[in-house]
């Protein structure tokens, strides 16, 4: 077949293959947010650790972080699907086997471990961003140090290590194409291996992989863009989430709408009121998001 | 109380403090002033706990803050006893320190609701007292970053007297701020000087201050006291020659 000529085919494929490409296309997605996540927390844990006063702690997390982003997820994948089992194999009395059977797992295991080393430097570079002025008033208030981490510190440095997160983010989500190697784990681009066949590799690959990955990789950036205007707005940096979306745009001069422009019921609650809606900010404070 | 005994500080090779020796009673109020350098500021860290003690013993209240002297060896103390009598300490900084992911309000209910264990609604009737007392009432739910230095400052002042504090130390407070907010803030500080029992100790550049709200000034120089005395004597007629200089070259004449 050729596309220029035939295009109605392949798109009739597509159609016909559509049940197994959105299941290829969910299996991406679960791979994405579980082992995001298992990243995410891998990442805080061993970032935190890492950016420790103590050898004792910061010296283990600095060996595993670097192990960890040095090995290729490949390797890893190798290592978790046939190296692993080979334990359960010597000794059968061992616990979990049903675990280590389960691909998927292996699998979000493996994008978890490989890219939440990436992110503890994130997370460890952020954290150091803190001003140590911070520090030390969470000091001169006794606060633990559970305590300081979780309500002053880390709100803090949230905010500066979220693109670094959304790139390690998309990384993973692309990376995750690696999983059609693996058994029983149908992904998105193993189902474009079999697409690829009917049709071509141009069509499945260069044109269909690459729209969809493209296309979830902007949700995803568009998603922790909202999570870090939000988290910017917390630190009274930039504006509100309900300024950015609001219709009626902040930069207008306040004067040159205020004759002709119908009161917007958004604006009505919204921080400080606005200088254009005296009555609407009455209540609020002055000036209360720069 | 507080009780320096041998106090020495040393960053690497370079002696801060060196046979520190002084005590400030209970609700005595006693102001260091010296050249800067001449480690004022690194005796408020010290009792803070943000700095390490690398020789001698402090006291709070006649216990030991960080090391205790044991058959003379110098051991440290638990985490918990330091953390207990910190908690009797508070500070204000020079730059304010306010958290930025916290609204004025939270700033203030924060330490004694989760450090204390106060119930929230007796921290927040508090945190609104106290925002009344430095002038802020209508606050509360203010953004530190709108907040003017003055302003963020006095909501740190707030903050630090939330906790209750037996000791409250005063770093250069005002050294930060406009020229014309200076007083505002210094009027706040004397009114809690004057209607409360808190034992504070001071270093600030603004000697007027220093002479109507202490007890007793001390003039430091390389890490030792030069001199000390109640603030009328060190003002009108300093006896060390270090003193003179230098009061005549801070207060311009």
């Amino acid at each position: 077949m050729d596309f220029f000529e035939d295009w109605p085919d392949y798109f009739e494929v597509v159609i016909n293959w559509s049940d197994r490409l959105l299941e290829g296309l969910w299996t991406t997605i679960q791979l994405t947010i579980f082992g995001g996540a298992l990243a995410f927390v891998i990442a805080i844990v061993l970032g935190l650790l890492a950016g420790s006063s103590s050898l004792w702690l910061r010296g283990p997390a600095r060996v595993i972080i670097e192990f960890f982003r040095g090995i290729s997820l490949v390797v890893l994948l190798f290592l978790l699907l046939y190296v692993l089992p080979q334990l359960w194999m010597r000794n059968p009395d061992l616990p979990f086997e049903g675990l280590v059977r389960n691909t998927f797992l292996l699998a979000v295991i493996a994008l978890g471990i490989n890219y939440g080393a990436y992110g503890a430097e994130a997370v460890r570079a952020s954290l150091t961003t803190v001003p140590k002025s911070q520090w030390e008033a969470t000091t001169a208030l006794s606060m633990s140090w559970p305590h300081k981490i979780r309500r002053v510190i880390f709100p803090q440095a949230w905010a500066l290590m979220l693109p670094s997160l959304t790139n390690l983010w998309v990384h993973l989500l692309k990376g995750s194409a690696i999983a059609y190697i693996i058994p029983f784990v149908n992904d998105f681009t193993f189902e474009l291996n079999n697409l690829r066949r009917p049709t071509d590799i141009w069509f499945s690959h260069a044109f269909i992989g690459l729209v969809v990955y493209f296309i979830l990789a902007l949700i995803l950036t568009l998603f922790m863009q909202v999570l870090e205007a939000r988290a910017k707005n917390k630190l009274g940096r930039g504006p509100s989430l309900r300024e950015i979306f609001s219709p009626d745009p902040k930069t207008a001069p306040p004067d040159a709408s205020l004759p002709d422009s119908p009161p917007d019921p958004k604006d009505m609650t919204g921080p400080g009121g606005g200088p254009k809606q005296p009555a609407s900010g009455a209540g609020a404070q002055p000036g209360g998001i720069r | 109380m507080i009780e320096f005994v041998d106090v020495e500080k040393r960053f690497g090779d370079n002696i801060v403090l060196k046979d520190l020796n002084f005590q400030v009673t209970r609700g005595e109020r006693v102001t260091l002033i010296g050249p800067s350098g001449s480690g004022k500021t690194t005796i408020l860290r010290l009792v803070m706990t943000l700095e390490e003690l690398t020789g001698g013993y402090i006291y709070i209240d006649g216990q030991p803050l960080t090391h205790e002297n044991r058959d003379g060896k110098r051991v440290p103390v638990s985490k918990k006893q330091q953390k207990s009598l910190r908690t009797r300490i508070g500070m204000v900084f020079q730059q304010f320190n306010l958290f930025p992911n916290m609204t004025v309000l939270e700033n203030i209910i924060e330490a004694p609701i989760h450090v204390l264990g106060r119930p929230k609604q007796d921290a927040v009737a508090k945190a609104h007292s106290l925002l009344e007392q430095v002038g802020l009432p209508d606050k509360a739910n203010a953004h530190p970053t709108s907040l003017s230095g003055g302003q963020q400052q006095r909501v740190a002042i707030a903050r630090a007297l939330a906790m209750d504090p037996q000791i409250l130390l005063l770093d250069e407070v005002t050294s930060a701020l406009d020229p014309e907010v200076v007083g505002d803030v210094l009027g706040i500080l004397r009114e809690v000087a004057d209607t409360t029992n808190v034992t504070m100790l001071i270093v600030t550049h603004e000697m007027g201050f220093a002479r109507d709200v202490s007890h007793k000034v001390m003039m430091f120089d390389g890490g030792r006291v030069v001199e000390e005395g109640p603030p009328d004597k060190i003002f009108s007629n300093p006896s060390h020659e270090r003193t003179q200089k230098f009061l005549s070259a801070v207060l311009g004449h």
